[in-house]
């Protein structure tokens, strides 16, 4: 293919490209190279299935997705605007049944994306060739499929597939544990007992400052903590399950090779879902601002205010990321520019001299370009979501309603809505689980925890999870939770899953409990 | 592109349908979307697989949402606009579109390993024709769209504020002017006629008349899949032959006799007058009791054979059972089977019959 893509834009888009790409520029917008290309709504609808890449690897779940967004789109209850891929250069798709200013924003929001893409500090470590690693990635993952057969390789995609988001995504940026192999053998230290707590003492002194029964006992412990350590594996409880697995479990070559291909993956998409309302909320300020104070036409007003408050509706209480993520950001902008931030203006309290506070700062722009370079949603939220906003927004929590099995509004408090919030965003609202121990009992079983913070998990999803964990594991497994608050080990040992209530012992390394079987 | 989903689209198909054989049927949820059609909402089924994740249960769990309301109040129930609630949230009445009948069909030939029916010859001509499908911004003047151009030239007049509601004159210029346009599309030439014909004399009860109906739809279904155009001619006949409707063809009674070469020789007359076989793909069913007229049988066979047969891509003859029926006309049938290869024959005695013999119509191919 020596085609250049964007022969594919007809003239009129490509004059149109290269007048937003000027103002996004202009505007301090920092992207790689953008190439728009224009699709039917039935190639975006493949494509956004696959999650921007028509080359991935082939799985029923795509299938599932394109057949949700055919049939919403057939029957004009959805519609694709835009389609944006994190690459070098980035990708970007156009329906091509949009009208002009329908492309023109589509555009606008494209370039915010991209500029987020780049500069976020959250995808400084995705890859910028997912382009030519998926296809990779679809190469290999057909070429299994041709050798092993097209159900055995499906069906250990699903049992990957069911265990994917158990990855540590910070893990990118801090560095968990020292640098470690197999063959790292730590030096057997000949004990001449130093470590021992002795006093200086004269000779005929030295039983009596230093007894033997002490100095006994404390070499007992030392022992016992020695062999801790050394029994203990992972040397600290694991979040990437995944990594674990595959540096671990008993794997076929190809399933290794399929295990990690679906935790790349993983990893390059967790991003997104940890800026949400922040990538969205950007991208949208960006096309709002370009479109409104450069590109729109006169006679093109009335549909991009059409089309941008569609976008920006909510639905039926639902929040939308899009209006949350552009008005915290206008927010953020307002404040910094009037000067409402800092000591002083947190230390006021006088409400009349609060409201006409004006500094004329003008540091709006600036702090959000540093928002959007510094913050995912979690921090994004923590640190500007203030009680007004809240207010102004009508923001509420609800919670869920026991005997009436359904959702109530619960409160409009601004620490229970905030709190409601950052747990939902937190590790993209789903639970935290570790590895505590791969030798298990010195059985070579799986020990997983779960960390429990006041929501329990849905137990039947649950076991049918560890029965995937233990495909993969080929051993027991077993996970350590809380079911109607006892804390509770559930095990699989691949034909039956059992539940064993535990006593205090919480921690399972220190109180191993007996056998379950 | 468009062959790669198509493959995952089947293969998810294929799993929900329970044709391949996984662990995944128990997370097999069918959901739905709600779907709007002129003024009635209709359900489109959407079936999804949901792996199994570690994943929050519901007690304790909430979240954050926007708008109206105050504590205590369930969000699960729509909030209504107050407007006499006119039907605008779904409930009242939910059609259910179940399966288009395009996805039916599709069931009905894996499940029953029909063979995908071959248009004949010359009759499956593949012509292209135009579709005006889109919009854009250059075009023939003819091809202008009035109502678009004309609503532009309007925005934008009121956008930049040279409306005036006193005196409405609505100018386009250049950049509010809207063509149509226009895509090639392969359009299949291929065209069939289906004749159905039944006894309704009195020996055919309800029960018959409702197998015969079942058994149509799914003739129906099957053929239309593979024409574009499929034309349906419905003829009744006691001891006289008479085109009717569809509604008139299933709820007609009459009592006296039979004579069934009425029947085909007013199919045969439709046939050369209005579906020249040379254009058309036909297909006869012909629904009886077996029941026929003295020395009617004979005639019938030797009209079959020698006119209406050489027409016909085939001809089903279906026997259901009656209490009153004698069936022989069956006998008679069965001797054009080793002659003919475009006719087949089948017994219906009850409900449970209609699949087999769904299959040993259709699955000859024709």
């Amino acid at each position: 293919m020596t085609v250049p893509y964007d022969t594919r834009l007809p003239p009129e888009l490509r004059g149109l490209k290269v007048e937003i790409e000027a103002h996004a520029r202009e505007f301090g917008l920092d992207f790689y190279e953008t190439i728009f290309e224009v699709v039917d709504a039935d190639d975006l609808n493949e494509i956004a299935s696959y999650g921007g890449f028509p080359t991935r690897y082939p799985h029923w779940s795509f299938g599932m997705s394109y057949e949700e967004l055919k049939k919403g789109y057939e029957y004009g209850l959805s519609k694709i605007y835009e389609m944006v891929i994190n690459n070098d250069p980035c990708y970007a798709y156009l329906m091509r049944c949009n009208h002009t200013v329908d492309q023109k924003l589509v555009m606008a929001h494209v370039y915010g994306h991209c500029d987020f893409f780049k500069n976020n500090a959250y995808f400084a470590h995705t890859s910028r060739k997912m382009m030519d690693e998926m296809a990779n990635h679809g190469m290999r993952v057909r070429g299994y499929a041709d050798k092993y057969g097209e159900n055995e390789v499906e069906a250990f995609v699903d049992r990957c597939m069911s265990v994917d988001d158990l990855i540590d995504i910070h893990s990118t940026a801090i560095k968990r544990h020292e640098e470690s192999s197999r063959f790292n053998f730590k030096e057997v230290v000949e004990d001449e007992g130093d470590h021992l707590t002795r006093f200086k003492s004269k000779d005929y002194m030295s039983d009596y400052i230093n007894p033997p029964e002490a100095l006994k006992a404390e070499e007992e412990e030392f022992k016992k903590a020695q062999q801790a350590i050394e029994r203990s594996f992972p040397e600290r409880p694991e979040r990437d399950v995944l990594l674990f697995l595959i540096e671990y479990a008993p794997l076929k070559p190809w399933q290794r090779d399929v295990l990690s291909i679906i935790r790349d993956e993983a990893y390059y998409f967790a991003p997104q879902g940890q800026t949400k309302i922040l990538n969205e909320g950007w991208a949208s300020y960006w096309h709002s601002t370009i479109m409104t104070e450069r590109a729109l036409e006169p006679w093109e007003c009335i549909d991009y205010a059409d089309h941008h408050s569609g976008t920006m509706a909510m639905s039926r209480g639902r929040l939308n990321p899009y209006k949350l993520g552009i008005e915290l950001l206008r927010d953020v902008e307002r404040r910094w520019n009037t000067g409402q931030f800092g000591k002083d203006w947190e230390e006021c309290d006088d409400l009349d001299k609060k409201q006409a506070w004006n500094l004329n700062l003008g540091l709006g722009r600036k702090k959000i370009f540093e928002v959007r370079k510094i913050h995912n949603d979690v921090t994004f939220i923590d640190t500007f979501l203030t009680p007004e906003f809240c207010k102004e927004h009508k923001l509420f929590s609800f919670a869920h309603n026991e005997p009436q099995n359904n959702y109530v509004i619960e409160s409009r408090e601004f620490q229970k809505v905030k709190q409601r919030l950052l747990f939902s965003l937190t590790n993209h609202g789903r639970p935290f689980i570790y590895v505590v121990d791969g030798n298990y009992k010195n059985r070579g079983e799986l020990l997983l925890r779960h960390e429990y913070n006041g929501i329990e998990l849905r137990m039947d999803r649950a076991v049918d999870t560890l029965a995937n964990v233990h495909a993969l594991w080929s051993r027991p497994v077993h996970l350590q939770t809380v079911v109607e608050s006892k804390p509770t080990l559930i095990s699989h040992d691949g034909t039956t899953p059992t539940q064993k209530t535990l006593g205090e012992a919480d921690d399972a390394r220190k109180n191993a409990p007996p056998a379950t079987n | 592109m468009g062959q790669k989903i198509e493959r995952d689209h089947q293969r998810f198909r294929k799993i929900v349908r329970g044709k391949v054989k996984s662990g995944l049927s128990k997370y097999i949820s069918r959901g739905e979307m709600i779907g709007k059609k002129g003024r009635d909402f209709v359900s489109i089924p959407l079936p999804q697989i949901e792996l199994p994740q570690f994943r929050y249960g519901q007690k304790n769990s909430g979240g954050v949402g926007q708008g109206e309301g105050d504590p205590g109040q369930p969000l699960t129930q729509p909030q209504e606009d107050g407007e006499g609630g006119a039907g605008e949230a779904p409930g009242g009445h939910i059609l259910e579109v179940d399966l288009t009948l395009e996805e039916l069909a599709d069931i009905l030939g894996e499940e029953m390993g029909l063979p995908r029916i071959e248009p004949k010859g010359k009759k499956n001509i593949v012509t292209t024709k135009d579709k005006y499908t889109g919009i854009r911004q250059t075009g023939p003047e003819s091809l202008r769209h009035f109502k678009r151009t004309y609503k532009r030239a309007m925005k934008r007049q009121i956008a930049s504020g040279t409306y005036n509601p006193a005196d409405p004159i609505v100018i386009p210029i250049r950049e509010d002017k809207q063509y149509r346009s226009w895509k090639e599309v392969p359009k299949p030439d291929a065209v069939a006629c289906i004749l159905y014909m039944m006894d309704v004399s009195g020996s055919m009860t309800d029960e018959q008349k409702e197998i015969v109906r079942i058994e149509a739809f799914w003739i129906d279904t099957w053929i239309k899949k593979h024409y574009k155009g499929v034309e349906n001619v419905y003829i009744i006949h006691d001891a006289e032959a008479k085109e009717v409707d569809e509604n008139t063809f299933y709820h007609t009674r009459e009592s006296g006799g039979t004579k069934i070469s009425t029947a085909y020789e007013l199919a045969n007359k439709i046939i050369d007058q209005r579906y020249q076989p040379t254009e058309y793909n036909l297909y006869a069913f012909h629904f009886s009791d077996g029941d026929n007229w003295g020395d009617d049988s004979p005639h019938c066979i030797k009209f079959l054979q020698e006119t209406l047969l050489p027409k016909l891509n085939l001809f089903g003859y279906g026997q259901v059972e009656s209490p009153y029926g004698s069936g022989e006309f069956y006998e008679y049938i069965t001797e054009l089977l080793e002659k003919k290869d475009n006719v087949v024959a089948s017994r219906i005695p009850d409900r449970e019959a209609i699949l087999g013999s769904i299959k040993e119509f259709l699955g000859t191919g024709k």
